[in-house]
């Protein structure tokens, strides 16, 4: 049985629309114009047991919304959803209890106190064991290497040290489903790549389903080998993150260096150049045209090194998210 | 290990109440942390009570008869000290504006990811802040009541300290309800700060912090007696003073508890209808 399952999810926000200026603000006073905005629009897929998947999309997208659908936040205003066999906005003690969601950018640590009591109060609050709870605490700490920290005041950790409690708070009661919104946000390299490790880890051990949001390629590079591509409320794309390039990448990256100091001339012809550095270049191909481009440029110069590449992962989505908001105006008319 | 981990079965969970329990130990910490401002800003609110107290001494030097509203002047200026007492159990400052700020930013999320009711949560937070207010403040308190004591009669006897103390913790609850009802509107308006600002200068006159509602005379204190806000001032004032006895003190908690009730639903009432709006247009 899927951990979660999706079907046909959709979200319409009633948004007032606000008129220009102090007579248009009055004018609202009065009578009030209302606009329908569709959040997320016929939305289905599932997720397994002990899956990563990462939700990836523009600002605005529809990932929040449809991750706050699955906690439980808001209902939808058509279409089901079941997690962990239940429908998450009944919100339901036994569903919370089995699952948790950390938002990057909002923090549920009590500022002025050590992350240690904010553990003991979600101990109570989750009714967990004190065996259990304390067993719990000290395999997180380990694995997070936080150890000494969580004797000190929240407001005095750093961003990453914060985020790491943060995790842990969640953890504590041992959710058996991770909704991550942006877990990383604001966080150095350093401190990404050790959430990353921690994340990635924490899945492995314990089989937990974990699905995230997150604009940095490195985050869902180095944790989820499906991605759920969503633009304008639709997805658009469901499988593995190195299936993007086959659907989506109609050419490849041809790179080539010349002897001498700059690149001859003419290779406009072959294809978009797209980046110059000395003698080398870059040029974007069709991939259909490939095989026949390298024979000629073979013949006509002299090349010292040349290799062909799939385009970087984060272009390659900006070029999805940009055909997703093509088709949505080409459907509704461009946007006002 | 790739087998979910079992829930925990439920017989081995303790009592929800130990849940709100801890939540006031917790949080009685927290607000301990800040003790110094609370014992600072409690010298410092004794400064217009000395200005209170003479402007009063004015008015009876140059009234008619040696009472006003039923008031003498020494009791006048108990009944001044004592509603410090009970405004201390009653007022919740913030209160009302956190609700509608949590609501406003999203911080509201957390009752609905956890296990967790919002109101009893809020209850078992701001008595935390209140015993930890109390226990900072009452040194300085007694103290002023020492230097004062001349305007009070001694001790009353024990069953009126008994209803005064039941006057004082119903005090809590209407004046917890009460701002909670009125933070809850932030469901339906975003701004709530005005009606905040207005219901809280209304309640500073009609409450009876400013005078004995006495004073007002007829209709206006029967009236005003009639409502709940002398709850949150007036009324334990007078249990103290011993002016409210017998049948009226017994027909008084009993509507004070009433208020309370009426407060209590009234809330449960507008979270869970604001709760069905934020789910549906919000989050």
């Amino acid at each position: 049985m899927p951990l979660i399952e999706a079907v046909n999810l959709t979200k319409t926000y009633r948004v007032a629309q606000k008129k220009e200026g102090v007579l248009g603000a009055l004018r609202g006073l009065v009578r009030r114009e209302y606009k329908e905005v569709r959040a997320v629009e016929d939305v289905s897929f599932t997720i397994e047991p002990g899956e990563m998947v990462a939700f990836l999309g523009p600002n605005g997208a529809g990932k929040t919304t449809t991750l706050k659908m699955l906690s439980g936040l808001i209902y939808p205003t058509r279409g089901t959803a079941r997690a962990l066999g239940h429908v998450p906005w009944d919100r339901e003690d036994v569903f919370r209890r089995r699952f948790a969601l950390v938002m990057g950018q909002k923090n549920q640590l009590w500022w002025d106190l050590p992350a240690a009591d904010s553990f003991q109060l979600h101990k109570e609050i989750y009714s967990l064991p004190e065996d259990e709870f304390r067993r719990t605490v000290g395999e997180l700490t380990e694995m997070f290497d936080v150890g000494k920290l969580t004797s000190q005041p929240v407001r005095e950790l750093s961003l990453g040290e914060r985020m790491k409690m943060e995790l842990i708070a969640a953890l504590l009661h041992r959710p058996q489903l991770l909704l991550l919104d942006e877990p990383t946000i604001g966080l150095d390299v350093v401190a990404q790549v050790t959430i990353q490790k921690c994340l990635k880890e924490y899945n492995a051990d314990r089989g937990v389903t974990m699905l995230l949001t997150s604009h940095y390629m490195r985050d869902v590079e180095a944790l989820c080998r499906r991605v759920l591509v969503i633009t304008h409320g639709h997805l658009v794309y469901d499988g593995a993150l190195a299936g993007i390039t086959e659907q989506f990448g109609s050419t490849k990256v041809v790179k080539l260096q010349f002897p001498g100091e700059a690149p001859p001339d003419g290779l406009e012809e072959f294809g978009e150049v797209t980046e110059r550095a000395g003698p080398s270049v870059s040029l974007n191909v069709e991939r259909s045209r490939v095989a026949e481009v390298l024979e000629a440029i073979l013949r006509r110069y002299t090349v010292l090194d040349m290799s062909v590449q799939d385009p970087p992962l984060d272009r390659m989505i900006a070029r999805v998210f940009e055909q997703g908001r093509a088709a949505h105006e080409l459907a509704t008319g461009p946007a006002a | 290990m790739n087998s979910l981990p079992a829930p925990p079965p439920e017989a081995r969970r303790p009592s929800p109440l130990r849940k709100y329990l801890k939540i006031f130990r917790v949080s009685l910490t927290e607000r301990l942390v800040y003790r110094a401002d609370f014992f600072l800003a409690t010298v410092l609110r004794f400064l217009p009570m000395v200005t209170t107290i003479l402007l009063w001494s004015a008015i009876y030097d140059g009234a008619d008869s040696p009472e006003i509203g039923g008031f003498e002047r020494r009791q006048m200026i108990a009944y001044l000290l004592l509603v410090h007492i009970s405004r201390m159990f009653s007022s919740m400052p913030g209160l009302a504006f956190s609700i509608a700020r949590d609501i406003r930013d999203g911080s509201l999320k957390k009752y609905l990811l956890q296990p967790l009711d919002m109101i009893a949560y809020l209850v078992s937070y701001r008595a935390a802040h209140k015993a930890a207010y109390i226990a900072t403040t009452a040194l300085p308190y007694a103290l002023l009541f020492f230097l004062c004591r001349e305007y009070f009669d001694g001790f009353p006897d024990a069953l009126t300290l008994a209803a005064y103390v039941a006057s004082l913790l119903l005090g809590f609850l209407v004046g917890f309800f009460f701002e909670a009802a009125l933070g809850l509107a932030g469901f339906w308006f975003l701004e709530v700060t005005s009606l905040l600002y207005i219901v809280n200068t209304v309640n500073f006159f009609v409450s009876g912090q400013m005078l004995p509602l006495d004073v007002l005379g007829e209709p206006w204190a029967g009236l005003l007696k009639a409502l709940p806000f002398k709850y949150m001032a007036y009324f334990p004032a007078v249990v103290f003073l011993g002016k409210v006895r017998g049948w009226d003190l017994v027909l008084g908690l009993l509507a004070e508890a009433a208020w309370a009730a009426l407060f209590i639903v009234a809330s449960r009432l507008l979270y869970r209808s604001g709760l069905r709006r934020y789910s549906a247009y919000g989050g």
